[in-house]
């Protein structure tokens, strides 16, 4: 069929645009092992690096022996924090305002904490000339309790901001203490629970777990000494800002330094961070004029990079009898490690908690956290999801069954009088974010419906008379979340890292032949933003998906940008695509119109063409007004089509979802088995279901691993017991369950196709609706707040510190 | 450390090499025959990232020894495209219905269903999920791997009956 021969329907089509479940171009590469990722890269003379770490959690370091590793045949060298020192490269900014050893200085704050640096011909020859690095050790008393850490006599971890009593975020109150975050109103929220006719109260703990993408994180730094250039390879999920934080630390000057990430094997927050392991690669790679490859091992991964979660939450929640939430209170007790390297906005020590008051209608509240150092490893990063979001998710979400057992109401029944209601969008929450649309009761009650929630409660009452008459030894539950994400950082009036805005960008450039490529600052690590963001360009500016290339990661040729993280792409790098479209449309209508012979107001643009308004029949194709573009004299058009679009975002979106799950479990094995998940999700427009829905079912695998029993669990010397994958658990295909998907369509009214971003949402509402479920399970024999993860034995003992063992 | 001469087929080709006979066998298809299809997720034989077709069985390349694989016939993923360099009906099958996302664990996983469908070429769900369970992928929750392999079966089988 000849163009001109297409409907206007079959010409949309072909474009592949917003709304088509496109297959991934990424993956004609992956599934034949082409990927290009950090261990890939080889480079001439390319030496490798590798760790002495500390066995002990807290330590003096008395001495370092380097001598036998040095002579080992095949060392060139072996860094230690004396060798940085002259450089100042011994400690390093952390992207939370704290600073780092980037080598132990004098002593140790965690297990696994970098002390040397070994460069050798090969790993082998690296990994042998660690184990002769002889260090002396002197064991200091270690604390790992946060609470514990703030007691008046608690030792002191970091000496090196000993009796100072400003940190970054503040006052300091005790030497383990780092900021105090308050958010809303205190007294107004006292005088509502001392008021109020009912006031549930909890401790809910959102125990330490860690994203362990499969990919574990690395670099390869190679100083050119003869043009002065760093080029600097790596698992980098906001490369822009790699470029800066490494250019402001080592004095090169920016231009000077070209981060490349390549390939990334999954992220999940891992890899924004900044790690000892690609300073001392760089100062490694200039010292001795070669390419430097570290790349950590998995213990490494889980021991020294960043972790998350580790929320002590406190709640009280106050309602009316009949179950009108009156106001809601928070404080907490946050556990960050021996350093503070959180990679929240400056503005946001504890991130985005304050989105604590979740779906619900909340006229009073107050949060207050306290970050606390421990002799653990730094981080608290946003894994798979907006900072902090998934704590106080988690929180809410606790708070709402906690408080519907106190009441004796069904829990769905008081989410439903609760929520925020369609009419009140945007909604002003009481803990200051402005929420941008949503409509909560028509997801809630599609929910209901699709799971037939009446018939499971049903079931679930009939298998508890069961149980009581000792026919089966299985309860059963049925877990409830509606959860409010914020994503898309964000605004730059208030949010930066390091001073950097969270703005985010898109450069286009369309080919004469009517191909183009697109650039963006952010970074893809499994999202398909190949195959994504050509989508939306292709609606925006009328050629085929198929004909872009999407480019990112090279910063010397993509637009300053802030990453990939915290479902910022779509909102912020999506944003920016679009408007960078708008702007190439805007100069293809002039040229329409020329080529058309009539003003620019009388064509309009039709799917893959302008056309003249009124006569259809008269029209430029984009393949045509390209080529324009380049062979035409336009009377006051430049030459070429090309834009580009630096996109501040106005507000945060905020998607959200309502899930369910059907547990049953075994008290007498504490073997839980997932009966069924369903999942609706709401994340505005929606740009390739397909996608879509894989990003769903990934974020439950790590929802329910966390929930599960997936954690980072540390013994009271500071040794983690959870090292490698055999006691991180990380389900298989075996153990994971298929799950439902579902969606509504609320598309956000500030952004300019309306979407929201999803990456992250299910990991956010997946945990807590996993819990949920194991806690409902329990609930008529007295169970309010059990902590996480629910792994066999975690449940078997709920079961039987409940007498269900007889 | 000294080093031994290994000789092995890798995706149908003789090499030949020397190596210390500890170096791993993932190392050793990764950086002495820039073969970097099977990628390294652990080292400690969990995550199946490394999985390679060893003499007809799926090992995982980070816990054999090159010494112990001298002699032997080695299948990476790189081997199982199509003679004309077109993707296999497994590698499109993955593609067809999303079964990746960063595709750090896709080498691993294809190269390991490939072999589960030559030990059970027509299986049911619990089945390729069983087959499966030395394979850890973060990224997709397995549904659309496990649709994939089904799919890839049932095309497989289709195209046998229909050459029978
Ligand atoms: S790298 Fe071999 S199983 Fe993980
Ligand atoms: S696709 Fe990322 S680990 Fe499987």
């Amino acid at each position: 069929m000849t163009e001109a021969a297409q409907t206007r329907e079959e010409r949309a089509t072909a474009l592949k645009g917003l709304g088509t479940a496109r297959k991934r171009v990424e993956d004609v590469r992956f599934t034949q092992g082409k990927g290009n990722y950090v261990d890939d890269i080889k480079l001439d003379g390319m030496l490798f690096g590798d760790f002495v770490r500390s066995p002990y959690a807290h330590a003096k370091v008395l001495s370092i022996n380097t001598e036998a590793a040095t002579a080992l045949p095949g060392v060139v060298a072996v860094l230690t924090a004396a060798d940085l020192e002259p450089l100042g490269l011994h400690w390093m900014p952390t992207l939370a305002g704290d600073k780092q050893m980037v080598l132990a200085d004098g002593k140790v704050l965690f297990q696994g904490q970098e002390v040397a640096f070994v460069i050798a011909e090969d790993r082998y020859i690296a990994a042998d000339a660690v184990e002769l690095v002889e260090v002396e050790y002197e064991e200091q008393p270690v604390i790992v309790d946060p609470f514990k850490a703030l007691e008046p006599d608690a030792p002191v971890l970091r000496e090196d901001i000993r009796d100072q009593l400003e940190g970054a975020h503040g006052p300091r109150k005790h030497n383990n203490h780092i900021f105090t975050w308050e958010q809303g109103d205190k007294a107004a929220t006292e005088a509502v629970l001392a008021g109020a006719d009912v006031v549930a109260e909890e401790m809910v703990y959102y125990h330490r777990t860690h994203p362990c993408p499969l990919e574990t994180c690395g670099c390869v730094a190679s100083m050119d000494k003869v043009n002065g250039k760093l080029t600097l390879y790596g698992t980098f999920q906001a490369p822009h800002a790699v470029r800066t934080v490494a250019s402001l630390i080592s004095g090169i000057a920016e231009h000077n330094i070209r981060v490349i990430s390549p390939d990334i094997g999954g992220g999940f927050g891992n890899k924004v961070g900044v790690y000892p392991g690609y300073i001392c690669s760089v100062v490694a790679s200039i010292v001795t004029g070669k390419p430097v490859k570290w790349v950590e091992d998995r213990i490494e991964n889980l021991t020294s990079t960043a972790f998350a979660r580790d929320y002590w939450m406190k709640g009280k929640i106050a309602a009316t009898k009949d179950g009108k939430i009156t106001g809601l209170w928070c404080h907490t007790t946050a556990d960050h490690g021996a350093f503070d390297a959180c990679a929240d906005p400056t503005k946001f020590p504890a991130g985005f908690m304050n989105i604590c008051t979740g779906s619900y209608d909340i006229p009073t509240a107050y949060l207050s956290v306290d970050g606390v150092y421990t002799n653990k490893a730094p981080g608290g990063v946003a894994y798979r999801c907006s900072f902090r979001v998934t704590e106080a998710a988690y929180f809410i979400e606790r708070m709402i069954e906690v408080l519907a057992i106190k009441l004796g109401m069904d829990a769905a029944e008081l989410r439903r009088i609760n929520f925020i209601r369609a009419d009140q969008f945007p909604y002003q929450s009481a803990l200051g974010w402005e929420y941008d649309s949503g409509n909560y009761h028509a997801a809630w009650e599609k929910a209901m419906k699709a799971v037939d929630y009446e018939g499971l409660r049903a079931e679930q009452a009939k298998r508890l008379e069961d149980f009581k008459a000792g026919k089966t030894r299985k309860l059963m539950g049925i877990g409830l979340t509606h959860f409010t994400e914020i994503v898309g950082a964000g605004p730059v009036k208030n949010c930066d890292i390091l001073g950097l805005g969270m703005f985010d960008s898109c450069e286009i450039r369309i080919h004469p032949t009517g191909s183009a490529i697109a650039r963006l600052g952010t970074i893809s690590q499994g999202q398909g933003h190949a195959t994504t963001f050509a989508q939306i360009l292709a609606s925006e500016i009328g050629i085929p998906a198929d004909d872009i290339t999407v480019e990112e990661g090279d910063t010397d040729t993509a637009p300053y940008g802030l990453g990939t993280y915290g479902s910022r792409s779509t909102p912020v790098a999506g944003a920016a695509t679009a408007m960078a479209g708008r702007k190439i449309r805007a100069k293809a209508q002039m040229i329409a119109a020329y080529l058309l012979e009539v003003h620019d107001d009388d064509v309009e643009f039709d799917v893959d063409r302008f056309v003249v308004k009124g006569a259809p029949e008269r029209f430029k194709t984009m393949k045509e007004i390209a080529f324009a573009s380049y062979n035409q004299a336009i009377p006051g058009v430049e030459p070429g089509l090309e834009a580009v679009s630096y996109y501040d975002p106005p507000n945060m979106t905020y998607p959200f979802g309502a899930y369910v799950c059907v547990v049953d479990v075994d008290v007498d094995t504490g073997v839980t088995d997932i009966r069924q998940f369903y999942a609706l999700d709401d994340c505005g427009t929606r740009i390739n279901p397909m996608i879509i829905e894989g990003q769903v079912h990934g974020g439950l695998t790590e929802a329910l691993a966390i929930a599960m029993g997936q954690e980072m669990a540390y013994d009271e010397i500071g040794n983690v017991k959870t090292a490698t994958l055999m006691d991180f658990f990380w389900p298989s295909p075996f153990e994971t369950p298929n799950y439902q998907t579902d969606w509504t369509t609320t598309p956000s009214p500030h952004h300019p196709i309306g979407a929201k971003g999803v990456g992250e949402s299910p990991n956010v509402g997946g945990v807590p609706c996993f819990s949920n479920a194991v806690h409902d399970a329990f609930r008529p024999f007295g169970l309010t707040q059990t902590n996480m993860p629910h792994d066999h034995w975690r449940v078997w003992k709920v079961a039987h510190d409940l007498g269900l063992h007889g | 450390m000294s080093k031994m001469h290994v000789k092995m087929t890798v995706n149908g080709k003789e090499v030949e090499a020397l190596a210390e006979p500890r170096m791993l066998l993932i190392h050793f298809l990764r950086e002495e025959l820039n073969i970097t299809g099977p990628h390294i997720g652990c080292e400690t034989t969990h995550c199946g990232a490394c999985t390679v077709d060893l003499d007809g069985k799926s090992v995982k390349a980070c816990t054999v020894f090159v010494a112990q694989a001298n002699g032997a016939n080695v299948t990476t993923v790189e081997g199982l495209v199509n003679d004309d360099g077109s993707l296999s009906v497994l590698q499109e099958m993955f593609r067809e219905h999303h079964g990746l996302q960063c595709g750090f664990c896709t080498p691993g996983m294809i190269t390991r269903a490939h072999r589960l469908l030559q030990e059970n070429p027509n299986p049911s769900e619990e089945e390729v999920r069983f087959g499966m369970s030395g394979n850890l992928c973060r990224c997709t929750g397995y549904q659309n791997i496990v649709k994939a392999i089904l799919a890839a079966a049932a095309e497989l089988n289709a195209a046998r009956e229909a050459a029978q």
